[in-house]
């Protein structure tokens, strides 16, 4: 039952999107937050929504699977739509009750800033679903590789992230079993409050941490066994370049933000 | 031939808090040949565990030495040249490999080592190949079984290239079949590429085909020898809580109800031959 969860929302494909390098992929999505923040009407949010809308195109991720990712923010969209709705200032009210009112500025505030939230969110999905955690992890660290000069230590970072992913699965599993041991002795994980049902998970979290910690020995000696001492003098099996398209991809999300900007400038 | 690992009165004791120090080596001077194969059997805190950890410097001795390739392990300045020799396989597959595709596991030791990239394709691509797992070369590991996954450490570690491999127990959590298919490989890489092998086991019929046998008791080298030699003192075996093969349990039965055989007919074939030949 635990198997079948899914991580990282990866898709996987062959599209133009999934082949782009990871580092383009990264600042895309940073240029792209960037120009929605710089956004103020609703032209460039035009031009953002229409910019998305073609990148899905191009991935082939369904529109739905998009959708879907909004799900667990749909809280904090409400928030955010309520409380720009009622709480801006601005005449002239269109309704007002006691305290609350709204204005057409706070209706278009509202709509704009939970439009801003989707496109946010939509946009950084479509990256972690066309890319894979382990390119991503392998993006992040070439891409922060300058951090190293002011003693980050990028290198142990992308390397724990990457054996995070890659025990998972592992421990996945042995929570399974553990389940199932446990159940096997009358165990009982269903029934009663959220206190029991969080007491009862105490038999199978402290196994799996004695048990991880053991691995985490483990595989630290099976590292050092195979030379590994660190992130220097390391070289790549597989050494990630900028392409064509990437240059092209980058500098098409160059464009966008200052088309964003100059449409800033009419306030449209 | 020339030795790969040398240890010369080689004590170790692990130092706990109490500092009561329970001694798991007590003076263990040994020669392991370039090119054999050798098994080194024992049960249970015999010490051979702790003897394969001496090999590559996870262990340092506590007294005496060890010496790969002349190299002294203590020497902290060698400990990547002497890892680069003597590579370790462990009992548990899942908690040695590091990545998440089967390549990117193949290349980490060349990568650590700083080889430059198209040799590491090349050595990944052979080190796949060696150990019969080229088809998996983009699978994600724990979807493989066992033995697969233990072939794949394997191939992890002939990546660097090394003159010697250790197996810790690598066969004790794998089914039969898993057991076949690394105990092949490990044979097969002996025979084609030179590679020495020390297979660290407590399943004696591991031990049939090696060039030579030790036996470790109580942190000392009771018995070394060819199979042949070591498996026939049955009683000595039995003494320091050890099974014999099932062929020399049989001939060791006729034996006793006074049919004449040899005791160190190992295969199941020699064994058939040699009753065969005892009943006329």
């Amino acid at each position: 039952m635990l198997k079948d969860i899914t991580l990282g929302q990866y898709f996987p494909g062959n599209t133009l999107a999934h082949r782009l390098d990871p580092r383009t992929k990264i600042l895309l999505v940073v240029l792209y937050i960037v120009a929605l923040f710089c956004a103020t009407g609703l032209v460039s949010y035009g031009v953002m929504a229409l910019t998305l809308a073609v990148c899905v195109r191009i991935s082939k991720v369904g529109f739905r699977q998009l959708v879907r990712g909004l799900k667990p923010v749909l809280f904090i969209l409400i928030f955010t739509l309520v409380l720009n709705l009622f709480f801006t200032s601005g005449e002239p009210y269109l309704f007002e009750w006691g305290v609350l009112h709204v204005s057409y500025a706070g209706l278009r505030n509202a709509f704009f800033m939970v439009l801003r939230i989707m496109l946010l969110i939509m946009g950084t999905f479509l990256m972690t679903y066309t890319t894979s955690p382990i390119s991503l992890t392998d993006g992040l660290e070439q891409l922060l590789n300058w951090m190293k000069k002011l003693h980050v230590p990028v290198h142990e970072l992308a390397m724990i992230m990457s054996i995070a992913l890659r025990f998972i699965p592992t421990l996945i599993e042995e929570t399974d079993k553990i389940m199932s041991a446990q159940k096997a002795r009358g165990a009982d994980f269903e029934s009663g409050n959220l206190i029991q049902k969080a007491r009862a998970m105490l038999p199978i979290l402290v196994p799996l941490f004695v048990s991880a910690l053991r691995r985490a020995e483990e595989l630290a000696t099976a590292m050092e066994c195979r030379c590994y001492h660190g992130g220097e003098g390391r070289t790549k099996l597989h050494v990630l370049r900028y392409q064509r398209r990437d240059y092209i991809a980058l500098a098409g999300g160059v464009v966008i933000l200052a088309v964003v900007l100059v449409l800033r400038q009419f306030g449209i | 031939m020339n030795s790969i690992i040398r240890t010369d009165e080689l004590r170790f004791s692990y130092t706990t808090a109490e500092g009561v120090a329970p001694v798991v080596l007590d003076g263990v001077s040994l020669e392991i040949e370039e090119g054999s194969f050798v098994a080194v059997l024992g049960h249970n805190g015999s010490g051979k565990s702790t003897l394969a950890k001496t090999f590559n410097a996870v262990l340092l001795p506590t007294d005496g030495q060890v010496l790969v390739e002349g190299m002294d392990t203590r020497d902290e300045s060698l400990l990547l040249d002497i890892r680069r020799t003597v590579g370790m396989v462990f009992q548990n597959p899942d908690n040695q490999i590091v990545a998440n595709v089967v390549e990117e596991d193949v290349a980490f030791a060349p990568e650590n080592l700083g080889v430059p990239t198209e040799e590491i394709r090349k050595r990944v691509d052979d080190a796949l190949a060696a150990v019969r797992m080229s088809q998996f070369v983009t699978h994600a590991p724990h979807l493989l079984s066992g033995g697969q996954k233990q072939r794949v450490a394997i191939a992890g570690v002939i990546a660097m290239e090394p003159a010697c491999i250790v197996l810790d127990e690598a066969t004790a959590m794998l089914d039969p079949i898993g057991r076949q298919e690394v105990l092949s490989t490990i044979h097969r890489l002996n025979r084609e590429k030179g590679i020495t092998v020390v297979l660290i086991t407590h399943h004696m019929n591991e031990a049939e085909e090696a060039d030579r046998v030790i036996v470790m008791n109580d942190g000392r080298v009771a018995m070394d020898g060819t199979p042949q030699a070591v498996f026939s003192q049955v009683e000595r075996l039995r003494d320091m809580g050890l099974t014999v093969p099932d062929t020399v349990d049989l001939l060791d039965r006729l034996r006793r109800d006074g049919v004449d055989v040899p005791l160190d007919a190992l295969t199941v074939e020699a064994c058939a031959a040699a009753i065969c030949a005892a009943l006329g």
